[in-house]
């Protein structure tokens, strides 16, 4: 990408200074509306976002707003694992049971009043383990289910899709007739806007007599549903995956294309005189040669998993219950609809490290490609 | 594959094979549209929600053309019952029951305005970052390749804030509710930029040489040399540009109230979660936020997958 220099640099001839002046004049003159543009609209909003996070700050509020440190940050990333204490009978000091003989445990809510140390956290999730009991406390547990969803998404989405988007970009790239038809059929979703796609796919995800019901119910003979894809905490959230999935494949699909059309003819060919077979030609052609492809196309998903707000914000709410709560919705909940502009920056500057670190990782990983090379 | 039968049959299987995934992929991918184009023009309500239970959903019938009358919603059983057939009524309530033209505008000339602007500046300003020397520039360049990491999520509530404070062009203070803070922030873009830098540093270098020789200014040779030239890469920043604006769905969520201001996204919403929810009007309502894109890529397909290809084309 940095080859620019040799190529673009005038052939170095003296220069008057006064052409130089104007030369550099002209640059900037040109370069200033974009300038001006990025300085206010992005690079001061995100410094602002830093800044934000450490007052209470919030919107059409009357008093000035207050400096208030990490206090954000505290009460959006605390968390505490609290052993659990089985309820113990105040005369005998017996462990409680109930009928079915499962041991009985303080209610959470009790557990986190009966401690000052506790005050202003809130259950997050209990687990068990080496027999017994913890329970999860968060300072703020819609938080933390968001990222917990976020990463779902990321972990399901990113493989799912991309070895999909490659298996299509595969089959769109050989040449047979009708070719460029399919090529467009399978990339017409990506130029629907997602709040569109959101609306369809409420539609189709209709409990009981639905149509995405039906087609289940078809190809199983009637074994399968009907299920209540966006009511049921376990299915709201793969269902979500599915049309996002379904929307954004295509893209992807044409950044492996492009990719695939860039490998050398001549590869394949000797692959095959040394006795390749189509499988082989794949795995020690195909996927080597794509490797930068697969890269970006790995980290340009996972940042679109980060960003996940549309789908969920129009079909779910985050809800049922938080079952499909996602970091930026969170964020613009804590913004819009309680005004808490400083605690809603505190959860961007989070969410922004978190796509930082991705994009970080990209670079490294491609930077030690190219000193490999 | 048996290895057995005759290379012909074997390549024919093949074929069948390779053709049969496709189009099944091709009807994955298509339903969801056909669905929603499909449901729109059935002018029976009643119709539309029995249908979705199998295969139906997907076949307009039955085939008879109804004009669209006033409030068939409201009327008896018997009469919906005798203007069911395929037409646009459904249409014809979206507009009935809110200002869909106006939305409609609202969209085409926040994206228009966006998307024209923006080619012109960002262009301008990957001029002299990709051929013209100065002090600076290669700061300049890292900084604007920098700033393409930040995503505009990190940013949406620092700007709102920071939007309600700016000074209204007509006088008085805050951008909210109106057309300027749905177009102006969106105008300068670090990615728009740094594709025109990548294009034009391959331009050849003879082009502004020439042009310099004979004594033309930069601007000049800028607007009547090298604008000409980059056709492909305009048409590129203008298609993702448009997708982006087009789609654009959280940020008017975040500074608009007024239906004046309101953009087919949020209205799309809205109108989605109005009770009783019309899945009639409410597709109806989609195709038609659909339809200009849809319309555009259909028109322009090879340069909507090039433009997406160029995207990948990092590094």
């Amino acid at each position: 990408m940095r080859r620019s220099g040799e190529k673009t640099d005038l052939k170095r001839r003296p220069r008057p200074p006064m052409e130089r002046i104007k030369e550099n004049a002209v640059a900037w003159l040109m370069l200033a509306p974009a300038a001006i543009g990025l300085t206010i609209f992005l690079a001061i909003p995100f410094l602002m976002a830093f800044q934000l996070s450490l007052t209470d700050t919030r919107l059409l509020s009357p008093n000035p707003p207050q400096f208030v440190g990490l206090g954000n940050y505290r009460q959006l990333l605390r968390i505490h694992i609290i052993p659990m204490e089985p309820l113990k009978d105040p005369v005998t000091g017996e462990i409680q049971r109930d009928e079915d003989g499962q041991v009985l445990y303080p209610r959470p809510r009790t557990l986190l009043r009966s401690d000052r140390r506790y005050e202003g956290l809130q259950e997050l999730a209990q687990f068990h383990l080496f027999g017994r009991r913890f329970l999860v406390a968060a300072g703020d547990p819609t938080f933390w289910k968001g990222l917990t969803n976020n990463f779902y998404f990321a972990l399901v989405v990113v493989p799912l899709q991309s070895a999909f988007a490659l298996l299509l970009a595969i089959l769109v790239n050989q040449k047979i007739r009708g070719v460029n038809l399919f090529r467009a059929l399978y990339f017409m979703p990506v130029v629907v806007p997602m709040v569109v796609v959101a609306v369809i796919w409420f539609f189709l995800y209709n409990p009981g007599v639905g149509t995405i019901n039906a087609f289940l119910k078809a190809v199983s003979w009637g074994r399968l549903g009907p299920f209540n894809w966006l009511g049921d905490p376990k299915l709201a959230f793969p269902s979500i995956m599915l049309l996002s999935i379904w929307q954004g494949v295509g893209f992807q699909m044409v950044i492996f294309l492009a990719g695939l059309q860039e490998i050398p003819s001549e590869l394949y060919e000797a692959a095959e005189v040394d006795g390749c077979n189509e499988i082989q030609k794949f795995f020690f052609v195909t996927l080597p040669q794509l490797r930068n492809t697969t890269i970006f196309v790995v980290v340009a998903t996972t940042i679109l998993a980060f960003q996940l707000f549309t789908q969920v914000q129009v079909m779910t709410g985050g809800g049922p219950g938080e079952a499909t709560m996602t970091t930026i919705l969170h964020a613009v909940r804590e913004g819009r609809y309680q005004l808490r502009a400083g605690y809603a920056s505190a959860i961007t500057v989070v969410f922004f490290l978190i796509v930082l670190a991705v994009s970080l990782v990209q670079r490294a990983v491609l930077r030690e490609e190219r000193a490999i090379e | 594959m048996p290895h057995g039968l005759p290379y012909r049959l074997r390549t024919t299987m093949k074929a069948v094979l390779n053709y049969t995934v496709m189009v099944l992929l091709a009807f994955f991918f298509a339903f969801p549209i056909v669905f929603m184009a499909v449901s729109a023009i059935k002018t029976n309500e009643t119709q539309i929600t029995s249908d979705v239970g199998g295969i139906l959903a997907f076949v307009p019938y039955p085939l008879k053309w109804v004009p669209p009358v006033n409030r068939l919603d409201d009327a008896p059983p018997e009469i919906r019952e005798a203007y069911t057939g395929l037409g646009l009524q459904n249409f014809f309530d979206v507009f009935r029951r809110m200002p869909f033209g106006r939305f409609l505008w609202n969209s085409a000339f926040i994206t228009t305005t966006t998307v024209g602007l923006g080619l012109l500046v960002n262009s301008m300003a990957a001029y002299p970052l990709a051929r013209l020397q100065w002090k600076g520039r290669n700061i300049v360049l890292a900084v604007i390749v920098a700033l393409i990491i930040i995503p505009f999520e990190a940013v949406a509530v620092p700007l709102m804030l920071l939007t309600t404070r700016l000074p209204k062009p007509g006088g008085g203070v805050g951008w909210h509710d109106t057309y300027i803070v749905q177009i102006i922030p969106f105008i300068a873009d670090a990615f728009s930029i740094y594709l025109f830098y990548q294009f034009f540093i391959g331009l050849p270098k003879d082009l502004d040489e020439a042009a310099l020789i004979d004594g033309a200014g930069r601007l000049r040779i800028f607007w009547h040399i090298i604008v000409p030239n980059s056709r492909p890469v305009f048409a590129t920043v203008a298609i993702l540009k448009f997708l982006w604006i087009w789609g654009s769905y959280l940020w008017p969520l975040l500074v608009i109230r007024l239906p004046e201001y309101r953009p087919l996204t949020v209205a799309m919403q809205e109108f989605f979660g109005q009770y009783p929810r019309l899945w009639g009007d409410t597709l109806a309502f989609a195709t038609m936020t659909t339809l200009p894109v849809l319309a555009l890529f259909l028109a322009f397909q090879r340069w909507f997958i090039q433009s997406v290809a160029a995207t990948g084309i990092k590094g």
